[in-house]
């Protein structure tokens, strides 16, 4: 692997940039891998850089249908933070929130991991109490998050309006100062060359049409476009396509896909210092390093997998942009699209082992999951290699919708996440 | 925004005067402290979730007010039709399917497209 320093650049600089080679192989899938893992997305790549950086399970395959971080790595709004309330929450999403801070030193790939703050804004009485529970439960756990005034919160986010006539005034904001962004293709692409210079095999345009089981139940390969592959560990990390895989598998799952859109602005000169966000209106907005406002909607209503939404979707939340910065409503905005996320019954995720032996998923992130990829890739590549998840992990999964441990963020965030 | 066809009303109406109300045909058990946990399990959260024809159901909230079924296409969010509640999950023609699904969408993201639980859509 071609080592990224200011001494690489400048020679390359010197010479025409003709020197960069492929960042990653694109080899040959070969006929049997100890792991195979379904989807290369953020959180696929991530669990196989781990598995060969921490458990020194090299003989993985990843097994992409589209192209390299072209599902909802490549369409989320690219927010990280982990002030969330519940203990097992903050576990993995502030594991996540340590592992962001040293990623692209790790992995040598800028992934412009950038802790600018996020803001999340109080609308009224309900807000200011839930908002203040969970400072108060992130204190306990470790997780930074502090109590700001409307005047503290429009210092820190100056083009907020903090007007007491504004249609949902704002009475408060909790801020976790170590959220922020990442670049989110960096962060596909960044996993996916460390993985692939540890000799993961990275096979894109290759679509599993069927997983195989044997005479005792266990994986023992799976069907593809490009020929059935054998291995006995199979990981399903897929997003939104997750009960279709798992079904392959005979697996049904405890989950419901649903388009979920986001848009950004035409590019702009720096105005917007952080990430705002307010669940009561629905709205989150951030400024990217290309300068366009990248704004989060919310999800269609009804389950699909048709990768587009409603209008009124998107309408609604610039509603709700325009009303908290009205220096926004003359903006043009660019560009709009829509993924497909798998939301669980308790809005959080599930990793974890499945009744069928040899097959784990990683799945249930829902309109959140990008924060969490190189916690979730860690904790995952621990429960495959292991055979037993990791004890930030222990917590995710698939049984507890039947012994009814949930980890409800659903009902103390009141909306998805 | 999709046009929804109201049973009760018997007129094409927008979206936005309907709430979905999830997955349809889910008949709830009526000695529920007797299940097991694993039959409450299955009833309560386990899902469908079928990338193809998917049977909901649909409340006509900011209108006549009343839960109704729908079956629909979940690639091409195209309605096959709507029919009352009570009524028994329709069988649906290969003509009614084929309409509903979506021609020439061959990006790689959105192949295949299954009709139905069997197979593998291939």
């Amino acid at each position: 692997m071609q080592k990224f320093s200011a001494l690489s650049l400048l020679r390359e600089a010197l010479r025409g940039h003709k020197g960069w080679g492929r960042q990653w192989d694109a080899p040959e899938p070969r006929t049997e891998y100890d792991v195979i893992i379904v989807g290369a997305g953020g959180h696929g790549l991530a669990t196989a850089y781990y598995l060969a950086k921490e458990h020194g399970v090299t003989n993985v395959a990843v097994l992409e249908k589209g192209w390299l971080g072209g599902g909802n790595t490549g369409r989320n709004t690219t927010i990280i933070r982990s002030n969330y309330l519940y203990d097992e929450s903050a576990g993995i999403y502030d594991h996540a929130v340590k592992l962001w801070e040293g990623l692209s030193r790790e992995i040598n790939y800028n992934v412009m991991y950038s802790p600018r703050g996020v803001m999340m804004l109080a609308h009224n009485v309900h807000d200011v109490q839930v908002f203040k529970r969970h400072i108060h439960a992130n204190r306990l756990n470790g997780v930074d998050n502090e109590w700001l005034t409307p005047e503290q919160a429009k210092e820190f986010c100056p083009p907020l309006n903090i007007s007491r006539s504004a249609r949902y005034p704002v009475v408060g904001a909790a801020l976790q100062r170590r959220g922020g962004t990442a670049r989110h293709d960096a962060v596909a692409w960044g996993y996916a060359r460390a993985a692939s210079d540890r000799g993961v095999h990275i096979i894109q345009n290759c679509e599993v049409t069927g997983i195989d089981r044997g005479p005792d139940g266990a994986v023992s390969g799976v069907q593809t476009t490009r020929g059935p592959i054998r291995a006995k560990k199979i990981a399903v990390v897929v997003a939104g396509h997750t009960s279709v895989l798992m079904e392959m598998a005979g697996v049904r799952m405890p989950l419901e896909s649903y388009p979920l859109q986001a848009l950004v602005s035409e590019p702009v000169k720096p105005c917007f210092p952080c990430v705002v966000m307010s669940n009561t209106v629905h709205a989150y907005i951030s400024q990217s390093d290309k300068g366009e406002l990248v704004i989060g909607a919310g999800t269609d209503q009804y389950t699909s997998y048709s990768q587009t939404g409603g209008l009124h979707i998107l309408t609604h939340t610039l509603d709700a942009i325009c009303e908290m910065f009205p220096m926004f409503t003359r903006m043009k905005m660019l560009r709009t699209w829509g993924g497909i996320v798998d939301v669980t019954p308790d809005r959080s995720p599930i990793l974890a082992k499945t009744p069928v032996k040899g097959l784990y998923v990683n799945c249930g992130w829902g309109t959140g999951g990008f924060k969490a990829t190189p916690g979730s890739g860690h904790v995952f590549a621990h429960t495959i290699a292991r055979d037993e998840p990791h004890a930030i992990n222990a917590g995710f999964t698939l049984e507890r919708f039947r012994t009814g441990r949930l980890i409800d963020e659903a009902a103390a965030a009141a909306v998805a996440h | 925004m999709l046009l929804i066809h109201c049973p009760y009303c018997e007129a094409d109406l927008p979206e936005l005067e309907f709430r979905h109300a999830g997955e349809a045909h889910v008949a709830r058990p009526s000695n529920l402290a007797d299940i097991t946990d694993e039959q409450f399990e299955a009833f309560f959260f386990i899902r469908e979730n079928r990338k193809g024809v998917v049977f909901e159901r649909w409340r006509h909230l900011h209108g006549c007010g009343r839960f109704f079924n729908a079956a629909r296409h979940s690639v091409s969010d195209k309605f096959i039709r709507t029919y009352k509640a009570g009524e028994p999950k329709p069988q649906l023609s290969e003509r009614e399917i084929a309409a509903a699904t979506p021609i020439g969408r061959g990006t790689p993201a959105n192949e295949p497209i299954r009709l139905t639980g069997e197979g593998d859509g291939q």
